[in-house]
């Protein structure tokens, strides 16, 4: 037990490093890691969506996915299989993302935003813990998306394969993609070295079932800080290196692509948090089991992308504060924030068990 | 005995709680088909007194859990 302990504190230890490293390389700033925004930006190189600032293929996201693969295959516990309300998880995985850009961050970067001194990032985190909260309420009473299915190899490597091709493309032919000339984009650590980063974090992640919203739900539910350790590794670790390298500013103002609209910035995550219960993990874990083969977890992140692309397709995403303007989430971003809310409080609802005929 | 096979975390260690909370087993297996689970449920289990063993059956485990 105290093994799998460490192995969390130390995965999250190492998951902070490779934050703080990502960004002295050239990642966006209280960006070293941001799930949403890298999906986002793949969505938009891949032409998904026209926001000229947001475009570029980020490998971190690919080597997520294949350092996962690769330590499931390595521990022997990759496992084809899907099936659990595929479409649901589609539609609860775009909202996830339409919750988190109005954020501007997905809970990994709402961690690495508070080791930044961002206080908009507190704000996040007691939204998420509500909606972790609001989840858990309907999984304690039954709630189920239903079991998963055994599935033949082919369906499992999906995601990998698609990781990988991204990789061959944007090496082999990288006019076929969009790259941002400014903005968050624009600002990426160097290729190679990120996704050797990445690929080590994703064995890492997939090693030690670290997950954002599982530390907070299973202190919760059971009364288990296994996975809260490594959140709170993530973020001492990002705190240590932002000191010592002077990155650390507290406050809400002035912090790098963040806003301070906090009513919509705690309902953005608290539709996350509370999306997150139910598909069983946050962003990051939906990247990890994917690679483990979960192929309603590539569902999700099929989603997520998706819903990255409407966000941008259709102005809903948070727009960063500036020197010139406060920012904020559009009305548009709001109300499809409250129709995520809706739509994630209607799947809680209609998927809880049936009571027993008299 | 619980089958919480094809089931993402956290239900496995949630149907086994259930359990433990309503009828307070002496005994109780579980299988699942989830490297996964077999440490959240181990984990769970152990603080809640019990002693742990697991067999592997194929692609399942089966874990007994004994007061």
């Amino acid at each position: 037990m105290k093994k799998v302990n460490w192995i969390v504190v130390i995965a999250g230890a190492l998951v902070g490093l490779a934050a703080v490293l990502l960004t002295a390389l050239g990642n966006p700033a209280n960006m070293g890691f941001c799930i949403a925004c890298f999906l986002r930006d793949i969505a938009g190189a891949c032409s998904l969506h026209g926001a000229a600032k947001v475009q570029y293929v980020r490998p971190e996201i690919i080597g997520l996915v294949l350092g996962s693969f690769i330590m499931a295959l390595i521990k022997g516990e990759f496992r084809a299989k899907g099936g659990s309300s595929p479409a649901t998880r589609f539609v609860l995985g775009a909202f996830v993302m339409i919750g988190a850009l109005a954020f501007l961050g997905c809970p990994l970067r709402m961690v690495i935003r508070l080791g930044g001194g961002d206080l908009n990032a507190l704000v996040a985190l007691i939204g998420f813990t509500i909606g972790i909260f609001i989840g858990v309420q309907f999984m304690k009473r039954g709630f189920s998306l239903r079991r998963n299915y055994t599935l033949g190899v082919t369906e499992g490597t999906i995601l990998p394969a698609l990781m990988l091709g991204l990789l061959i493309l944007v090496v082999a032919v990288p006019s076929l993609f969009k790259f941002s000339e400014a903005g968050p984009g624009s600002k990426f650590a160097p290729f190679f070295a990120a996704l050797g980063i990445a690929l080590v974090v994703g064995a890492l992640a997939q090693r030690s079932r670290l997950c954002m919203v599982g530390g907070i739900r299973d202190g919760i539910m059971f009364g288990d800080f296994k996975l809260l350790y490594g959140f709170v590794a993530i973020f001492a670790v990002v705190l240590v290196g932002n000191i010592i390298t002077g990155h650390f500013n507290l406050g809400f103002s002035g912090q790098p692509v963040a806003h301070s609209d906090h009513v919509w910035n705690l309902l953005g995550m608290l539709l996350v948090g509370w999306g997150s219960v139910l598909l069983g993990g946050c962003p990051l874990r939906q990247l990890i089991l994917a690679g483990e083969g979960n192929s309603d977890s590539t569902v999700t992140v099929f989603g997520m992308i998706t819903g990255a692309a409407f966000a941008h397709n259709f102005g809903l995403a948070g727009v960063a504060a500036s020197a010139d303007a406060a920012g904020g989430v559009p009305t548009a971003g709001r109300i499809a924030v409250v129709i995520g809310i809706v739509f994630v409080l209607a799947i809680s609802l209609l998927n809880m068990p049936k009571k027993a005929d008299a | 005995m619980i089958d919480a096979r094809g089931l993402v975390c956290p239900m496995p260690v949630a149907m086994v709680q259930k359990e433990v909370k309503a009828n307070a087993p002496k005994e109780v297996e579980v299988m699942v088909d989830d490297q996964c689970a077999v440490e959240n449920i181990t984990r769970y289990a152990t603080n809640a007194g019990y002693a742990v063993s697991v067999d592997k059956e194929g692609t399942d485990y089966r874990l007994t859990l004994k007061k």
